[in-house]
């Protein structure tokens, strides 16, 4: 079986608020494993954007363990986050955080403004393909406020694969998109997990859900049920089966 | 590579926010150009009071009667009769240090010429004292070292007088005119100077032998001034040591008596002057340092409310991979150019208003060269520090928290 790529261990996360602490995780611990895809379930509220977060590197736990890769992320320095979060790292936020006033391709290429490594031709050229993959191939100059909610979403997964990362992190990816949009971008996930991404996927929806190997539900912090599911559709199928003219 | 990319965030990031950059900049523009405004106008005043009082010959010295006016009280110059034409030929004889001297009477009076009259000045001098002022005839010529002897009736008039006694554009040269009923020569017209920085109109004189206003028009023995001019400018405070030790020894005054007379450099009067206006110029200054304060506060809090809202922006960038450095270079890169530019504007401002300042209110200015690179260097300084300050606190946030900011 392949290494864990995510190790967690009695992770807690608790936000003060004056007097109050509430207690967003209460100790919950998994490994993900290199290749899978899992989605993440569970009331609003449960804690799965705060889990989500810490799994991005971008928030850290008050209590429990975090290895990323077999390193502990405690260890590691703002700066080697950072570089972890621009080259390892694809981000979906459930608010989608995308820069104001702001082209679509001038979203996506943000994360590669910040890796030296890739060139300015280069930067665009995998901008445009993102934009592509996630159907926007024409809306590549539209700003934010031009864009409707769910291109909004769509530009911000876009962004998330233009790194070509090793693991995704998408929270509520499709929560604004009608079925058909949501069976492309699903039917999208499932081809880059078989090119071997790790995907860690928020959802509400359990049809979506269907889609992933593994399913995991949270419950006022704490993991209610974690399952393999044996009976994965291929969301391209699922695809195919809708009415054409959905739109 | 990383520099570059972040110098196009940055200029990305300028454009995108143009309300913000330009009231930044407002705050560095003003503060800048009135600075420099303001200590043009003191620092032209300063030069134009130097340069009329170096205009009058900075090489001159005067020697008055009566004991130094600065610090106590003396007496009234006109009554002291204590400087005399010995005392002059004494300074003649004994000083190295002089090329130009005269005696000096002085007197008030009419001048007419026909039904025309004009209360004016006259002044008893010798041929010297146009090398003393600097002055020039504009037509006729100067009287002669013999028409002093013979303390002949001829004079110099100034163009005031010219104007006021002549109406009809007579050439004055040859005609003659009255000074108080003494009938006089006109032979020469002074070249026009104007007012001079004290409002005193430089034109309105008449200059003749002051062998002849001694006897004629004043009935006196006695000097009103000498005046003189040192070999140099660097020798005038020497010449004034030799002149006081000249005559104290005709004065014949002893160790415990304090001189009779006076000897001023035209320096001393440019000090004195200077020091006046160098008080307009603090003013100036301290005014100028409060525009130069408001517009620094200004700088601040649009920079400081400016990056609080941009702290989600942070957020995001941090959460893509930026770095705290990144972050921290792009709005450094971001302050420096708004400061730059806005120092840069504020200077064209600057000096655009001291143009229209000299030209529209006349009045005298000289930009400083100190007053730029002050003003710039503060506004620069405020502006990029409170570009970086709160960019540093945002970007020492967890990626989230940015984000999160509201
Ligand atoms: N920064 C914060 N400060 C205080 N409380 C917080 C903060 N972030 C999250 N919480 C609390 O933690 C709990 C879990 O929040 P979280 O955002 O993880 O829920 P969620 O499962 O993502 O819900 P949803 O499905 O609505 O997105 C909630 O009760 C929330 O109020
Ligand atoms: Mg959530």
């Amino acid at each position: 079986m392949s290494k864990a790529i995510i190790k967690i261990e009695d992770l807690k996360r608790e936000f003060t608020m004056g007097t109050e602490t509430v207690h967003a995780l209460r100790g919950i611990s998994f490994d993900i494993k290199e290749g899978e895809f899992v989605t993440i379930m569970g009331s609003s509220g449960s804690g799965k954007s705060t889990m989500l977060n810490i799994l991005g590197c971008l928030d850290q736990p008050t209590s429990g363990t975090y290895q990323i890769d077999g390193v502990r992320v405690k260890d590691l320095s703002r700066n080697e986050l950072a570089t972890i979060r621009n080259e390892k790292i694809g981000f979906i936020f459930q608010s989608y955080n995308l820069l104001a006033r702001t082209s679509a391709i001038e979203n996506v290429e943000l994360p590669l403004l910040y890796n030296s490594k890739v060139s300015s031709e280069e930067r665009r050229k995998r901008a445009i393909e993102a934009l592509e993959k996630v159907g926007l191939g024409e809306r590549l100059h539209h700003t934010q406020s031009q864009l409707s909610g769910g291109q909004q979403q769509r530009v911000a997964i876009a962004r998330s694969l233009v790194n070509n990362p090793v693991m995704i992190l998408a929270d509520e990816a499709t929560g604004n998109l009608d079925t058909r949009t949501s069976y492309e971008i699903m039917s999208l996930f499932q081809e880059l997990n078989k090119q071997g991404i790790t995907i860690t996927f928020v959802t509400h929806e359990p049809d979506i859900a269907t889609f992933s190997s593994r399913t995991i539900v949270l419950k006022d912090g704490e993991i209610m049920q974690d399952y393999l599911n044996n009976n994965v559709q291929s969301a391209a199928n699922e695809l195919a089966k809708l009415p054409k003219q959905d739109h | 590579m990383r520099l570059l990319n972040l110098f196009k965030i940055a200029t990305k990031a300028i454009v995108l926010n143009k309300t913000r950059t330009l009231l930044t900049m407002l705050g560095i523009i003003i503060g800048v150009a009135s600075v420099i405004a303001m200590l043009a106008i003191g620092e032209g005043s300063k030069e134009s009071i130097r340069t009329t009082i170096s205009a009058m010959g900075s090489n001159m010295i005067t020697i008055k009667a009566g004991a130094d006016t600065r610090g106590g009280v003396r007496q009234e110059a006109s009554v002291m009769e204590s400087l005399t034409l010995s005392d002059y030929k004494a300074i003649k004889a004994q000083s190295n240090l002089l090329s130009y001297s005269t005696p000096v009477v002085e007197g008030k009076g009419q001048v007419i010429n026909g039904s025309n009259n004009w209360p004016s000045s006259i002044y008893g001098v010798n041929p010297e004292y146009l090398s003393i002022k600097v002055v020039d005839l504009q037509s006729g010529s100067m009287f002669t070292e013999a028409e002093v002897q013979t303390a002949a009736k001829v004079a110099i008039i100034g163009q005031t007088v010219v104007d006021n006694i002549f109406p009809n554009g007579q050439e004055p040269v040859g005609q003659m005119i009255r000074f108080n009923n003494i009938p006089f020569k006109v032979i020469g017209v002074l070249e026009e100077k104007g007012e001079n920085t004290f409002g005193q109109d430089q034109d309105d004189v008449v200059f003749a032998p002051y062998t002849t206003v001694q006897k004629r028009i004043l009935a006196i023995d006695h000097l009103n001034q000498i005046m003189a001019s040192a070999v140099s400018e660097e020798e005038a405070p020497n010449a004034v040591i030799e002149l006081s030790s000249i005559l104290r020894e005709q004065h014949k005054l002893t160790d415990s008596e304090d001189d009779d007379f006076h000897v001023r450099s035209m320096e001393e009067l440019i000090s004195t002057f200077s020091s006046t206006s160098e008080m307009l110029t603090i003013l100036l200054v301290a005014v100028a340092s409060i525009s130069l304060l408001i517009g620094g506060i200004g700088i601040m809090n649009i920079m400081y409310v400016s990056v609080k809202e941009r702290t989600k922006e942070i957020g995001l960038r941090m959460a893509v991979g930026g770095k705290g450095s990144d972050i921290l270079m792009q709005f450094l890169i971001e302050a420096i150019l708004i400061s730059i530019t806005g120092g840069i504007l504020g200077v064209i401002l600057g000096l655009g208003a001291t143009v229209f300042i000299e030209k529209f209110l006349n009045w005298p200015t000289s930009v400083a060269m100190y007053s730029i690179v002050i003003s710039f260097a503060v506004c620069a300084v405020t502006g990029i520090f409170f570009g970086w300050y709160p960019a540093r606190k945002a970007s020492a946030l967890d990626p989230i928290t940015a984000l999160r900011y509201e």
